[in-house]
C-alpha cells in the first residue's frame, strides 16, 4: 500500500473549517473545576437540544439542567460563578463525556468559550470517553488526561490559571502555591492536525488511489435488493 | 500469535496505513439519523464534495419521531424540520431513506440487521454510540460524531487508531425470568462506566453460544455503557440461520448467500489469540438486575437495597450521595420497596420481537398497576407487524398498557414520549443518566420481564417468583 505524503501545505485548510478549527498551539486561561466524575453527554448537552441543523448556537446551552435547581441559575454550581465567566479551560474527573456519541457536546463546550478539557485517569478507567475525545479532536478542543494527583490539586483550587503547551506537551498550573508542570501526551498524527488545524476529508482524499483500489478487490460491497418473498 | 475477530475484521478493510500512525478503514455500511447528520452534509455541500458511496449508506428517522398514532404530522417544528432536512439530504445525494409513512422505519439498530444491511465481518458506522449493537453479528461497528460522519460520507473511510482488545467470556445458563438485560448490566456493574473505554470488547462462552441474536444484540448494545468502542461476537449458526430467514431484503440469497457463509466461518478469534484483558463471568446463579443510581454501573440484584454510599466499587462516595439525592432514594431502601410511575418498553436495547413477547409473557391476563402509565414502544413498524400478527398488542392493551409506533420513544428525552420531574420509570433502555428520559426524570434499568412485572405491581419485584417469565 503506497503513504502519499500528508505534509501539510496550507491550500488543504478549508475556509467551512475555520471557525470550528481553530489551531491549538499554546494557550493560557483560566480553569474552572467540575468536582464529578462520569460526566455524560446527556449533562453536557441534553437531548432536547438536539434538534437544530446548524453547528452553532450551543454555548448558552451548556450543562443547561446542572446549572439551574427549580429554574433559577443555581449559584454553587462552579460555572454559575463569576470566575467562570473568563474560563477556557473545564477540569473535571474520570470518563468526561460518556454516553452519547453527539458532537453537540463538544460544540457546547467550544462555543461557551473553552480550548481545553482537562481531566485525570483513575486506575482502568481513561479521563476521556473514546468518542468524545475523538469528537473533540475532530473540533480543536484539546483533551488533556493528567494524573490523578495533578487533577486533584486542580479541583482543590476550584480555579487558577492553567498554561497549555501542545508543543512541548506540557500543562503547567499557576496556583496560589506555586507552579506546578505535568508532561502530557496527544498522538502525534493528532497534535499536528491539531497544531496546523488542516482539514482531514482533503488529507484522506489524497489517498483516492488507495480507495479505488480496495473498492476494485471488492466489487460487491453494495447490497442487492430481492423482491419480496 | 494468533489474531483475534477485531485483528481479521481490521485487516480485510485496511485500505492504508497513514503517516499519521492511523489506519484507513474502508465502511462497508453507513446508517444515518435525522440527529446527527444535518451538520455533515452542510459540510459537504460547503466543500462541493459529494457522498462517495450512495450505495452503501441508509437513513431513517428514529431519535425525533413522535410515538402516536397521528405521528405523519410531526408537531414541534424543530423536530419536523430536522425529519424533513434529512429526507432533503437523502434525495439530494441519492440515498435510501426510510421515512416514517415507510413500513421499514424504525429504530436505525433495530432495522439494520432486520433489512438483513447487517452482516458478519462488516465495518458498520452510524452517528450513534449504540451502533456496536451491529457487533451481535460479528462486524465491527461503533459511534462516531457528525465530524466522523462527513468524512464516511465523503470518502467512506475513517481514520481509525486501534482499540486495546478484551475478551468478556460468560458461561452457565440462565434461571429462568433473568435475561441478556441482565446479563450486560452485571458486567458493566463489574467492570465499571470507564471500565472497557479503549477497548473492543469480544463476548465469548457458553451462554453467549446458547442466546439468539436478539439477546446477543441487547448485550452488544451496551458495550458502551462500558466504555467499549464496540462488542463482537463472532457469528455461528445462530448468525446464519438469522440472516437465511426470507424476510431480509437486502441480505444475500442461494449461492451468494452459501459463499458468504463460508468466509463468514472463518470469522472467529484464533486459539491462540492474545487479548490486552480479560473477565469471565458465570451467570448460574445471576440474579434480575436493576440500577439505582445515574450510571449503569450503579446496578444491584432485585433482591439487593441501595447502597451505602462507601460501598460502591469505581465511585467516589459523594458522586453516590449526589446520585441518591437525584433519585430520591436512601442508603438500605430495599430494591422492591421502590414504587415506579412509568414503564417504558422498548428503545435500541430491548425492542425487538423477543423482548415484547417476554413483556407480554408476564403482562398477559394481568392488569397494570392503577397509578402506572406503560408504554410498549416497537422498535421498528416491522416489529410492530410481527407483535400484531401474534396478537401481542391485545395483550398489551388489555392489560392497560399503550401500544406504539416506531422510534426512540423514551430512552432519551428528545421527542414527546419523556418524564416528568421526579416521575420514575422502570426502563428496558439504556441509559439512567441525569435527565436522559426527561428533566428530572428518575430512571431504573431493567429487562423488559422485569419491566412488566414491576408494570402490574407499581413497584419492583423479581419476576422469577412472580410468574409469566
Amino acid at each position: 500500500m503506497s503513504a502519499p505524503s500528508e505534509v501539510p501545505d496550507r491550500p488543504v485548510a478549508l475556509v467551512v473549517r475555520i471557525a470550528a478549527m481553530q489551531p491549538f498551539t499554546i494557550h493560557t486561561g483560566r480553569f474552572i473545576a467540575l468536582d464529578r466524575a462520569n460526566i455524560d453527554t446527556d449533562a453536557i448537552i441534553p437531548a432536547r437540544f438536539l434538534k437544530k441543523i446548524e453547528r452553532t448556537g450551543f454555548g448558552e446551552l451548556l450543562f443547561m439542567d446542572l446549572r439551574r435547581r427549580d429554574g433559577q441559575l443555581d449559584p454553587a454550581f462552579p460555572l454559575n460563578r463569576p470566575e467562570a465567566a473568563e474560563a477556557s479551560i473545564l477540569v473535571a474527573r474520570q470518563n468526561f463525556g460518556c454516553g452519547s456519541s453527539r458532537e453537540h457536546a463538544v460544540w457546547a463546550i467550544q462555543q461557551a468559550g473553552f480550548r481545553a478539557v482537562v481531566a485525570p485517569r483513575v486506575g482502568d478507567t481513561p479521563a476521556f470517553a473514546d468518542i468524545f475525545r475523538t469528537n473533540s479532536y475532530k473540533n480543536g478542543l484539546l483533551p488533556v488526561e493528567v494524573s490523578e494527583p495533578f487533577a486533584r490539586r486542580l479541583l482543590a483550587a476550584g480555579t487558577g490559571q492553567l498554561t497549555i503547551d501542545l508543543n512541548q506537551q506540557r500543562l503547567t498550573a499557576h496556583l496560589p502555591d506555586g507552579d506546578f508542570a505535568e508532561p502530557f501526551s496527544i498522538p502525534e498524527g493528532t497534535r499536528r492536525m491539531l497544531l496546523e488545524g488542516l482539514d482531514e476529508i482533503g488529507l484522506t482524499l489524497r489517498h483516492e488511489a488507495d480507495i479505488a483500489a480496495y473498492e476494485a478487490r471488492h466489487p460487491d460491497l453494495a447490497p442487492v435488493e430481492s423482491p419480496a418473498p | 500469535m494468533g489474531q483475534t475477530l477485531y485483528d481479521k475484521i481490521w485487516h480485510a478493510h485496511t485500505v492504508a496505513q497513514l503517516p499519521t500512525g492511523e489506519t484507513l478503514l474502508y465502511i462497508d455500511r453507513h446508517l444515518i439519523h435525522e440527529v446527527t447528520s444535518a451538520q455533515a452534509f452542510d459540510g459537504l455541500r460547503l466543500a462541493g464534495r459529494r457522498v462517495r458511496r450512495p450505495d452503501l449508506t441508509f437513513a431513517t428517522a428514529d431519535h425525533n419521531v413522535p410515538t402516536d398514532p397521528d405521528r405523519l404530522a410531526v408537531k414541534d417544528a424543530l423536530s419536523r424540520a430536522q425529519i424533513d432536512t434529512l429526507q432533503r439530504n437523502c434525495a439530494e445525494f441519492g440515498i435510501t431513506y426510510y421515512g416514517l409513512d415507510s413500513r421499514r422505519q424504525g429504530i436505525v439498530h433495530v432495522i439494520g440487521p432486520e433489512l438483513g444491511l447487517t452482516l458478519p465481518g462488516q465495518t458498520i458506522v452510524c452517528g450513534d454510540s449504540h451502533t456496536s449493537t451491529h457487533g451481535a453479528f460479528g462486524s465491527l461497528a461503533f459511534g462516531i460524531g457528525t465530524s466522523e460522519v462527513e468524512h464516511v460520507l465523503a470518502t467512506q473511510t475513517l481514520r481509525v487508531t486501534r482499540s486495546r482488545t478484551f475478551a468478556v467470556e460468560i458461561n452457565g445458563q440462565l434461571a429462568r425470568g433473568v435475561t441478556p438485560k441482565d446479563v450486560i448490566l452485571r458486567i458493566i456493574r463489574d467492570i465499571g462506566t470507564g471500565g472497557a473505554t479503549g477497548h473492543v470488547i469480544e463476548y465469548r462462552g457458553s451462554l453467549i453460544r446458547s442466546l439468539g441474536m436478539s439477546g446477543r444484540m441487547t448485550i452488544c448494545n451496551m458495550s458502551i455503557e462500558a466504555g467499549a468502542r464496540a462488542g463482537l461476537i463472532a457469528p455461528d449458526d445462530t448468525t446464519f440461520a438469522y440472516v437465511a430467514e426470507g424476510n431480509r431484503p437486502f441480505a444475500p440469497k442461494g449461492r451468494s448467500l452459501a459463499a458468504a457463509m463460508e468466509r463468514w466461518r472463518g470469522l472467529a478469534s484464533d486459539a491462540d489469540a492474545v487479548f490486552d484483558r480479560t473477565y469471565t463471568l458465570d451467570v448460574s446463579t445471576l440474579a434480575p438486575q436493576v440500577t439505582w443510581g445515574t450510571t449503569p454501573a450503579m446496578a444491584t440484584d432485585v433482591t439487593g437495597h441501595v447502597p451505602e454510599p462507601d460501598q460502591v466499587p469505581f465511585v467516589n462516595p459523594v458522586d453516590v450521595e449526589r446520585a441518591l439525592t437525584y433519585m430520591g432514594l436512601k442508603p438500605g431502601q430495599a430494591i422492591q420497596d421502590i414504587p415506579i410511575d412509568v414503564v417504558f418498553i422498548g428503545s435500541c436495547t430491548n425492542s425487538r420481537i423477543e423482548d415484547l413477547r417476554a413483556a407480554a409473557a408476564v403482562l398477559r391476563g394481568k392488569r397494570v398497576a392503577p397509578h402506572v402509565r406503560v408504554l410498549v414502544v416497537p422498535g421498528s413498524q416491522q416489529v410492530r407487524e410481527q407483535a400484531e400478527a401474534e396478537g401481542l398488542d391485545r395483550i398489551f392493551l388489555a392489560a392497560g398498557a399503550e401500544w406504539r409506533q416506531a422510534g426512540c420513544s423514551m430512552c432519551l428525552g428528545m421527542n414527546p414520549d419523556q418524564l416528568r420531574p421526579q416521575q420514575r420509570s422502570a426502563s428496558t433502555s439504556n441509559r439512567n443518566f441525569e435527565g436522559r428520559q426527561g428533566v428530572g426524570g428518575r430512571t431504573h434499568l431493567v429487562s423488559p420481564a422485569m419491566a412488566a412485572a414491576a408494570a402490574i405491581a407499581g413497584h419492583f419485584v423479581d419476576v422469577r417468583t412472580f410468574g409469566g417469565a
